[in-house]
This record gives structure tokens, C-alpha cells and sequence, in this order.
């Protein structure tokens, strides 16, 4: 056996770590700056050069943030993680250094492209699916890549039974590729140059739409769900030192999600030219939902029974166990909001945008963050992170960021749904559009406030990172023996 | 209407939807059968201590589950969603007259109608002079008119202000109500190609001293020639007996009043000279079909009273 397949490959652990902390920031302030973009207005549009405006308005930076949240940051962090879970798991190391790396480089040059092609307005207008279509082609080969690289680790472990963290992440993996192939479908336009790349969707009309949400809701289904579930079912177990809580309730929770969460994405096209019986199918597959979702945080959170106390003084857990209870808080609202008479109140309001930043701060980047700072001094040969005080203040920072944002888009979004239904006794509207506007304002200054705060923890971590990284000494270690197979039990 | 192009797809819906609730019950079936015991690891163990224990599911997370499959099953009996089975309960969003769309429209406008009858009656004069019309009119110019007009409906640039005295296509409380009802198409055509560059600047230049002084006599005379030799007169003036016919504007092609000091864009030369090159588009549309008679009633009343108190 040579040197190097008796350690574990951490080098592109290592790098899609120190990538996640830092598209986070970018990511986030990007967010930060256009939430704010919204009370001001006039903020870098009046007083920049002609040329800027554009690129800096709300219109080509939102497309900006929501993409390097969701595929630099959240990608990084599933990278990082799963390559990492993957190969402790199953007692071996990454199928090949030089594809992991490729899956590295090949990502970070996505997420540089789409950096300079959305403020630049090149998108193909499908929300979370902007990248044009030779950004398209080369996620394509990145994940198939990754493809090889987890399963060919899997194929090689040293242990029969394939641990459940990577259930998930390998149905992540599956589902993703399915759903950027089938929504990405287009037709390149060469009229431009190369330069400036255009296409169309091959769907029209309400299938283009149906297609696209099919693609949307799973997106946070298979990416921000079973990826995120797979990092949880790992990093939780692993920090609060207790075995999973239940063998059985992964096995029905995991098959059930697959089975379900594919039929969710018609509830985001309510009451549109989308037939009736679709609308339906999306709403009753969405409530069948909530069960299943409901597993993993149930297995998550009793995972702790009998180990309660560690929560008092281990800010990591405090991350993992948070990050549950806003991915259990978020799966109960999902499905409440996919019931049409509560979608035509919450449907185009902030409501939405609170339940989607809910999952996003409160599950995706809290459990990210918890599972980073468990696995940062362990790839860079520390004993523990430079200082667990800031870990602690990084949290309760991010968590209060979290309750302002979500508490003040809950408020503005179901009053402006409350505001556009208010009829008068003589049937005409009895307010007009901005009267909503206006008194979404305060909210919208409130929500700024929040994300300035989950940003500023951001900032923290990366201080906290920095410095760990500083005193150790990256070594890759060394490849454990799996423990003699036991009986059944 | 079947929303399908032929039966198959509708058996294939129903088969991938009656199959997906099979799989969850089937799930939760077979977990029953599982010997479990509690607070026992199931041996297997990966990375030195991660393990599993082999607990029981939830019971209250069992019986939350078959809850929602049982409403499911329920909900796809009553509503549309197996396929072109239209529900027992016959319900349809927009289509047919029993609708929920069908049904609340019918649901307003028995509360609205009366009252849209009674101004439909009245003359549109005496319906502005009425305080629970404006009222009216006011929300609804709120909702639908102040995205172009502004909520002060003082207009903007290339958007009329609504609370002067001037009137592109006529202030008469009838032409107010016909603009609203049936839009207006307010067309400039281009010139760069009739005139040449300088023509162009003598004909905003004389534009402008139409409404103020001018300074340079010789090129204002020359803007004059240039104007009146070409097809400016057409959409701008109404009386044609003079030689040279004022160019106070055409309600009836909706060309602009040029003497006044009331600018649809600007009052500069550069944006004149704009105008004259490029011409102009500008699109009212036509509320009728989607408000009714008896809003348009209202609006109109309503638009009439800012500028005739």
C-alpha cells in the first residue's frame, strides 16, 4: 500500500472548508447589501459612475447572493463535509486525489463565473438557475466528477454497512445531477459573441414554469435538505458523543423524503395557469412531507437524550442543535404554507422570504457552521478551534440575526398579505399597493439589522478560523482500522 | 376541458400517485413488523464511536404521518389531482361558472353592482360632484392608475399630469372616460430621416419660443419655415384656415398643445430635438375590459374632479 493510502485525502477538505467560511461572507454581504438596497433605494445607485449602476442595482445583485449562498457557500460546505464524512465512514481514502482537486478548482472557477456573469446580466432568468449555459456544461462535469469521487470511495470502504450520513449525501448527489440536467435544458443562441452567452429554455409557458419549480423546490429539497441532513447525521452524533437515535426512523424518514419531496414543487405556482389537479398534487404531497422531514430532526435532536448537559457549555452543539429545531420549526411551516387558502394569504409577500431565510440561516448555515468549527481543527492539526469564547459569541451573534430577520419578515409579510385582500364595504380595494410598501419600511430596516448580525458572526468565524489554522499543522491523518464487524443486534 | 392530450397520461398520474402513497404506507407498515431494542446499539460502528441505537419510531410521529396520508387520500376523493378525475366535490379554480374565481367575482359585484348602476345612471358631472364616487374612484385610481399617473397623479416624464388643465386628447367628461375606458395609442413619428440635423435645431428652437421669448430672431424665423414645410401641423393644430395654423395641439389625434408651458418629456432642446429625431411612443391602456363600465364611470369622474373642482 503506498504512503499516502494510509491517511484520509484532507487537503480538499481543508480547502472547501476555508472556501465555505469565506463565499459565506461574500455571499452574505451581498445579501446584506441589497436588503438594504431596499430601504435605500438611492444606496449605489445615485453617485456611481453610468457604467456601475447597473451591475450594482437590485436586479443583477439578487440573483448574485442567492447563488453564492446556495452553490458557493452551501456547495463548499456539502464538499468539504461530505468528503470528509465520506472517507471516516468508510475507513478510506478518496478515490482519487487528482478528481477530488479537479472537483475543487473546477467549482471555485463556477462560482468565479457566475461572480462576474450575473452583475453583468448574463442569466437565463430561472430563479437559482441563472448560470447561462456553458456555466451549465461545466457543473455538469464538476458534479459528475464529484459523482465518482463519493461513490468510488463508497465502492472501496473497508466496512460492509454504508453509514447513513451518506445516504443522504449520495441521494443529494444523484438528485442534483437529475434536476440541473432537466431544468438546464436549452437552446444556445449564437447570434452574440461567446463573450456574452444567451439561450432558451426548451420548455415553454406553464411547463417552463412547472419545470422550473420542479427543479426550484428540490433544489431545497435533495441540496439544502438531504445534503444538509447527511452533514447532520455526522457532525451531531460525532460532537455530542451518542450513537444515532434510531437505525429504523432513518431507514422510513430517508425513503419516504425521496419518495415525496419530488412532487412538492407545483405549491409555488398556486392559483396560476397551472392545472388544478397539479396545484393539488404539490399541496398534498408537501403536507405528507412534514413526517418525514420531522424524522431527521427527531433523530437529531434525541441523539442528545442523556446527553442534555453538554449543550450548556459546547457552543458547537449549541449550533447543531439550533440548527434543528429552525429545521423542524422551517418543515412544519413549509407544508402549512403549501395549503392553498394559507399559500393565497402568504403567496408574494415577505412571509416567504422569512420561511426560505429561516431555513437558510436557521438550518443550512447554522448546521454548516457547527459541523465546520467541529472539523476545522481536525484537518489542520489542532486539538480544538483557537477560541471556543468566540465560537459562543459567533453564536448567540448569528442567532439573534436570525430571530430579528425571520420575526420582522413574518410580520411584514403576513400584513402585506393582509393589506392587498382588504376590501372595502363598497367592494373596491381598500389600499393601494405602496400603502403596503410603506408599512413594510421599519420591517425591512429590522431585517437589514439581522443579516448585518449573522454577517458580523461570519466575520468572527473567520477571525476564529484564521487563527486555527495559524497555530497548527495540516497533516493528514492517518487511515483508522474499522472496528471488528459485531453481531446483529 | 381535459388538461391531458390523451387518457394514458391521465392512468399514468393516477399510477405514480396512488404507487408514491403505497411506498410511505408500506414504510410505515413494515416498521411495525421490526424487532427493536431500545437503548441497544444495532452493532454496527464506523470512525472509532459513531453508532446507532435500535429505538422504536416515535409513535405520535407514526400516527402524525398516517394523518396526513389519510387527509391526502381524502383531499385527492373531493378535489382534482388524480389525474382527469375531476374530484367528488366538483371544484375548479377559474374554470366554469361555479368556480371559486366565478363564485367570489359573483360575490363582489352583487355588493358593487347597485351602486355602479346608480352612477351609470347619473351624468358624469353630477357623479363628481358626489363625495362617496370620489371615494371610490380615488381607491381605485390608487390601485390600478398611480403606477404610470403617481399617487399624486401629477404624472411624470412621458406620463401626463392628470390635475392640470390640460388635455392632450380632451378634458370633456366624455373623451376623459372614452381615454379611460378604450387607451390611447399616442404616436410621434420619427423625422431623422425627413430633416436634417440643423432643420431639427430650428424647429426646437422655434418650439420653445412658442412658450417663451426668443433671442435669436433669424434662427426662430428659420425653425418657423422648416416646422410649417413639413407634417408637424398635421397632429398639432386644428385650424387650418390660417397660413400658418397655431400649433395648440389636436385632441383628436392626441398631438400635444406645443404654446403652453406643459412639457409631456422636458422643455430642453436636447429632448426635443430627441422627440423630433427619434418621435414618440405612448400607449394608454384600455380598462374597460377588465374594470367594467361602472369603475371607468368612477375613474373618470374621479380624474375629472382633480383639475374641475
Amino acid at each position: 500500500m503506498s504512503e499516502t493510502q494510509t491517511t484520509y485525502n484532507y487537503k480538499v477538505v481543508r480547502q472547501f472548508a476555508v472556501m465555505t467560511v469565506i463565499w459565506g461572507i461574500v455571499g452574505m454581504l451581498v445579501g446584506v447589501i441589497i436588503a438594504a438596497q431596499l430601504v435605500w433605494p438611492e444606496l449605489l445607485s445615485a453617485n456611481v459612475p453610468e457604467f456601475l449602476a447597473p451591475i450594482l442595482s437590485y436586479g443583477r445583485l439578487r440573483p448574485l447572493h442567492t447563488n453564492a449562498v446556495i452553490f458557493a457557500f452551501g456547495g463548499c460546505a456539502l464538499f468539504a463535509t461530505s468528503y470528509y464524512c465520506v472517507q471516516q465512514t468508510c475507513h478510506a481514502r478518496l478515490l482519487s486525489d487528482g478528481l477530488a482537486a479537479f472537483t475543487f478548482w473546477g467549482w471555485q472557477i463556477v462560482i468565479l463565473l457566475a461572480a462576474l456573469s450575473l452583475p453583468l446580466g448574463i442569466t437565463t432568468g430561472k430563479e437559482y438557475a441563472e448560470l447561462e449555459w456553458p456555466i451549465d456544461i461545466l457543473i455538469t462535469v464538476v458534479w459528475v466528477v464529484y459523482a465518482v469521487v463519493f461513490f468510488g470511495t463508497i465502492a472501496k470502504r473497508k466496512v460492509s454497512h454504508i453509514y447513513v450520513a451518506n445516504w443522504f449525501f449520495g441521494a443529494m448527489i444523484i438528485a442534483v445531477a437529475l434536476l440541473h440536467l432537466g431544468n438546464s435544458a436549452e437552446i444556445p443562441v449564437f447570434s452574440e459573441s461567446l463573450l456574452f452567452p444567451r439561450s432558451f429554455s426548451v420548455y415553454a409557458g406553464v411547463q417552463d414554469a412547472m419545470v422550473q419549480w420542479w427543479y426550484g423546490h428540490n433544489a431545497v429539497g435533495f441540496f439544502l435538505t438531504a445534503g444538509f441532513l447527511g452533514m447532520m447525521y455526522y457532525f451531531v452524533p460525532k460532537q455530542a458523543g451518542r450513537p444515532v437515535y434510531s437505525y429504523r426512523l432513518s431507514v422510513v424518514h430517508f425513503w419516504a423524503l425521496i419518495f415525496t419531496y419530488m412532487w412538492a414543487g407545483p405549491h409555488h405556482l398556486h392559483y396560476t395557469a397551472l392545472p388544478d389537479w397539479t396545484q393539488s398534487l404539490g399541496m398534498i404531497f408537501s403536507l405528507i412531507l412534514l413526517a418525514p422531514s420531522w424524522g431527521g430532526m427527531i433523530n437529531g435532536i434525541m441523539t442528545l437524550s442523556g446527553a442534555w448537559h453538554k449543550l450548556r457549555d459546547d457552543p458547537v452543539l449549541k449550533f447543531l442543535v439550533t440548527s434543528l429545531s429552525f429545521y423542524g420549526m422551517s418543515t412544519f411551516e413549509g407544508p402549512m404554507m403549501s395549503i392553498k387558502s394559507v399559500n393565497a394569504l402568504s403567496h408574494y409577500t415577505d412571509w416567504t422570504v422569512g420561511h426560505v431565510h429561516s431555513g437558510a440561516l436557521g438550518w443550512v448555515a447554522m448546521v454548516s457552521v457547527g459541523s465546520l468549527y467541529y472539523l476545522l481543527p481536525r484537518v489542520f492539526g489542532r486539538q480544538e478551534m483557537y477560541s471556543t469564547k468566540l465560537i459562543a459569541v459567533h453564536f448567540w451573534i448569528a442567532t439573534i440575526g436570525i430571530v430579528l430577520y425571520v420575526a420582522s419578515m413574518w410580520i411584514a409579510g403576513v400584513y402585506q398579505g393582509l393589506i392587498w385582500r382588504s376590501v372595502n364595504a363598497d367592494g373596491t380595494l381598500a389600499y393601494s399597493f405602496v400603502e403596503g410598501v410603506k408599512f413594510s419600511y421599519p420591517f425591512w430596516t429590522i431585517r437589514v439589522a439581522g443579516g448585518a448580525l449573522f454577517l458580523v458572526g461570519m466575520l468572527i468565524m473567520a477571525y476564529n478560523m484564521f487563527r486555527t489554522i495559524g497555530a497548527g499543522e495540516s497533516r493528514d491523518a492517518p487511515i483508522l482500522a474499522p472496528a471488528p464487524a459485531a453481531k446483529h443486534a | 376541458m381535459s388538461d391531458f392530450t390523451n387518457a394514458f397520461w391521465s392512468f399514468y398520474v393516477i399510477g405514480i400517485v396512488v404507487a408514491a402513497i403505497i411506498v410511505c404506507l408500506v414504510l410505515l407498515v413494515t416498521s411495525t413488523s421490526v424487532t427493536y431494542t431500545a437503548g441497544k446499539t444495532t452493532g454496527h460502528s464506523w470512525d472509532e464511536d459513531l453508532q446507532e441505537f435500535n429505538n422504536p419510531l416515535p409513535k405520535w410521529w407514526i400516527g402524525l404521518f398516517y394523518l396526513t396520508l389519510v387527509f391526502a387520500i381524502g383531499y385527492l376523493a373531493y378535489f382534482p389531482g388524480l389525474g382527469s378525475f375531476a374530484g367528488l366535490g366538483g371544484w375548479s379554480s377559474a374554470i366554469g361558472a361555479n368556480s371559486q374565481y366565478e363564485r367570489e367575482v359573483k360575490a363582489v359585484n352583487a355588493v358593487l353592482q347597485p351602486t355602479l348602476d346608480k352612477y351609470l345612471q347619473q351624468d358624469l358631472k353630477t357623479v363628481a360632484a358626489d363625495p362617496t364616487a370620489r371615494a371610490m374612484g380615488q381607491r381605485l385610481f390608487q390601485a390600478y392608475c398611480i403606477q404610470c399617473h403617481g399617487s399624486d397623479a401629477k404624472g411624470g416624464k412621458g406620463f401626463p399630469n392628470l390635475t392640470d388643465a390640460d388635455w392632450q386628447w380632451g378634458g370633456e367628461p366624455e373623451r376623459i372616460e372614452e381615454t379611460i375606458a378604450q387607451g390611447r395609442d399616442g404616436v410621434m413619428t420619427a423625422h431623422a430621416e425627413l430633416l436634417t440635423d440643423e432643420q431639427t435645431r430650428d424647429i426646437a428652437y422655434y418650439v420653445r419660443t412658442l412658450s417663451s421669448s426668443a433671442d435669436d430672431l433669424e434662427r426662430a424665423e428659420r425653425g418657423k419655415v422648416a416646422l410649417y414645410g413639413s407634417d408637424c401641423k398635421t397632429c398639432h393644430a386644428t385650424d387650418f384656415s390660417q397660413e400658418f395654423p397655431p400649433l395648440t395641439g389636436s385632441p383628436l389625434l392626441g398631438g400635444p398643445n406645443l404654446t403652453d408651458t406643459t412639457w409631456l418629456y422636458s422643455s430642453s432642446e436636447s429632448e426635443i430635438i430627441h422627440g423630433i429625431k427619434n418621435g414618440r411612443q405612448n400607449r394608454m391602456p384600455a380598462w374597460e375590459g377588465f374594470l367594467g363600465k361602472g369603475k371607468v364611470r368612477l375613474l373618470a369622474a374621479y380624474v375629472y374632479g382633480l383639475s374641475n373642482r
